[in-house]
């Protein structure tokens, strides 16, 4: 019992300091990409390379003066800066990074709860992560906040339908909406991207949409909304912001991977666990690499167009999707394809 | 029930780490307001009216025809996590649903809900 509990504890501790690491270093990298596909150098005075620029970033935020407008709602402004680390925080509960291990004669499992609505819950706190910019946008009692508040919940909705259902897919092949069954179901090389190729692009394109990431950062449009929901912000609250973003991406590149790329499998991943962790990493790093060079290469979407984009085309699409699979599903129980041949 | 506990734990987690980042930038931090600073900001410029105001009607159509989607697309999420085991009474079933799904966004689409103006 007591063992059960130190093993929770230490997991919940290691993923939480791998996230925040891994948010710190993501703006470093982000940085140091985007200065050189823009034939710019980027941040690299602060230490070597400029690793030590997140802790100066930081450690300045901290020292930071935090700034309440007098027009506000305060206490839904100090709320939401909250709210906006929260959801995406705990989504990376139910990710599997990495096969059992076995460590003091212990089988350690490398996730945190496997509960079998997993997607079910990340879904559902993916849309809670849409309340965050609301109540940030309408208690700054600013216009710019306001239109940016308001077109980031009008997107995240929009896209979650289609994010829903091209998830739906993976669930009826697998029969279970637990990652980790996903992921053991993908085993040798059987990946999901394989054969739900559509279903991962629409998952890909409402990826970039939830985390308000370009080309969909029509919340944020600097040059026409100063800093959309954030604008009123300064210090640690806005610093909290970027880490609920940055945390998110990261977040649902694991559930990307989980779903459609095998999650932590590999060759002799079974064998040695910690390269299935490797794996793990790897595969999201692609995906935060993805992230950065979208960011570098698109241009923003027009606010209709977007709108568009999520119900006339997606929404549509990942419906058709799902119609295939169920036939595709019947017809492969039934021996369909074995009657033809 | 175990690993619900075990998620009420890291929602604890979840919510002593924002909240200790923002009592630590309220401590470290310097506290000089002044009326200017604390005015709301737009670009230098006297805010003009009032900000909570009713506004463009299209975002309520939206989160309208979100609400009826999103309850209509979480129906079909039991419906596949029992796909494997139901086998063709179920298709028919869902191909009747989703063809409820598609007549509803099209109905929607042809009424101008979808259009942004």
């Amino acid at each position: 019992m007591l063992a059960d509990f130190i093993e929770t504890i230490v997991k919940i501790l290691v993923v939480v300091v791998v996230l925040l690491t891994g948010f710190a270093y993501m703006t470093w990298f982000e940085r140091r990409v985007i200065a050189r596909l823009q034939v710019r150098i980027g941040p690299n005075r602060v230490g070597p390379e400029g690793l030590l620029q997140p802790l100066a970033d930081g450690v300045k935020l901290f020292f930071k003066e935090d700034i309440i407008p007098a027009e506000a709602d305060k206490a839904l402004y100090l709320l939401a800066p909250m709210l906006a680390v929260v959801p995406s925080l705990l989504a990376a509960a139910v990710l599997p990074f990495g096969p059992d291990v076995t460590l003091f004669g212990r089988t350690i499992h490398l996730y945190i709860a496997d509960i079998n609505i997993a997607l079910l819950y990340f879904l559902g706190l993916g849309s809670l992560g849409v309340y965050s910019v609301v109540l940030a946008g309408w208690a700054s009692n600013n216009k710019y906040a306001l239109l940016g508040g308001l077109r980031a919940s009008a997107q995240m909705i929009s896209y979650e339908l289609a994010m829903g259902l091209s998830v739906l897919a993976v669930v009826m092949l697998t029969g279970s909406f637990s990652l980790v069954d996903i992921v053991e179901a993908q085993a040798g090389g059987r990946w999901f991207v394989l054969m739900q190729p559509l279903a991962f692009i629409i998952f890909v394109i409402t990826m970039l949409a939830e985390t308000k990431r370009a080309p969909f950062d029509l919340p944020e449009a600097e040059q026409e909304l100063v800093a959309g929901f954030h604008t009123e912000y300064s210090g640690m609250k806005f610093a909290l912001f970027y880490m609920g973003e940055y945390i998110g991406m990261i977040v649902i590149s694991g559930v990307a991977v989980s779903l459609f790329l095998g999650g932590w499998q590999g060759p002799f991943a079974e064998q040695i666990p910690l390269l299935g962790v490797l794996y793990f990493f790897l595969k999201v790093a692609v995906f935060m690499f993805f992230f950065v060079w979208m960011r570098a290469t698109l241009p923003r979407l027009r606010y209709d167009r977007l709108m568009q984009l999520g119900w006339k085309v997606l929404l549509p699409l990942s419906l058709a999707n799902v119609v295939v699979t169920a036939l595709a599903v019947v017809a492969r129980d039934t021996g369909f394809f074995g009657l033809l041949g | 029930m175990r690993e619900y506990a075990v998620l009420g734990a890291f929602l604890l987690v979840g919510i002593v780490l924002p909240a200790a980042v923002v009592i630590g930038g309220w401590l470290l931090g310097p506290k000089r307001a002044n009326p200017v600073k604390n005015s709301t900001y737009e670009c230098g410029l006297e805010t003009v009216g009032e900000t909570w105001i009713q506004f463009k009607v299209q975002y309520y159509v939206y989160a309208l025809i979100f609400v009826i989607f999103d309850i209509e697309v979480v129906y079909l999420y039991p419906w596949a996590v029992a796909y494997n085991r139901l086998g063709l009474f179920a298709l028919v079933e869902a191909l009747i649903f989703a063809g409820i799904l598609v007549a509803g966004l099209f109905y929607a689409w042809r009424k101008g809900a979808l259009a942004w103006f």
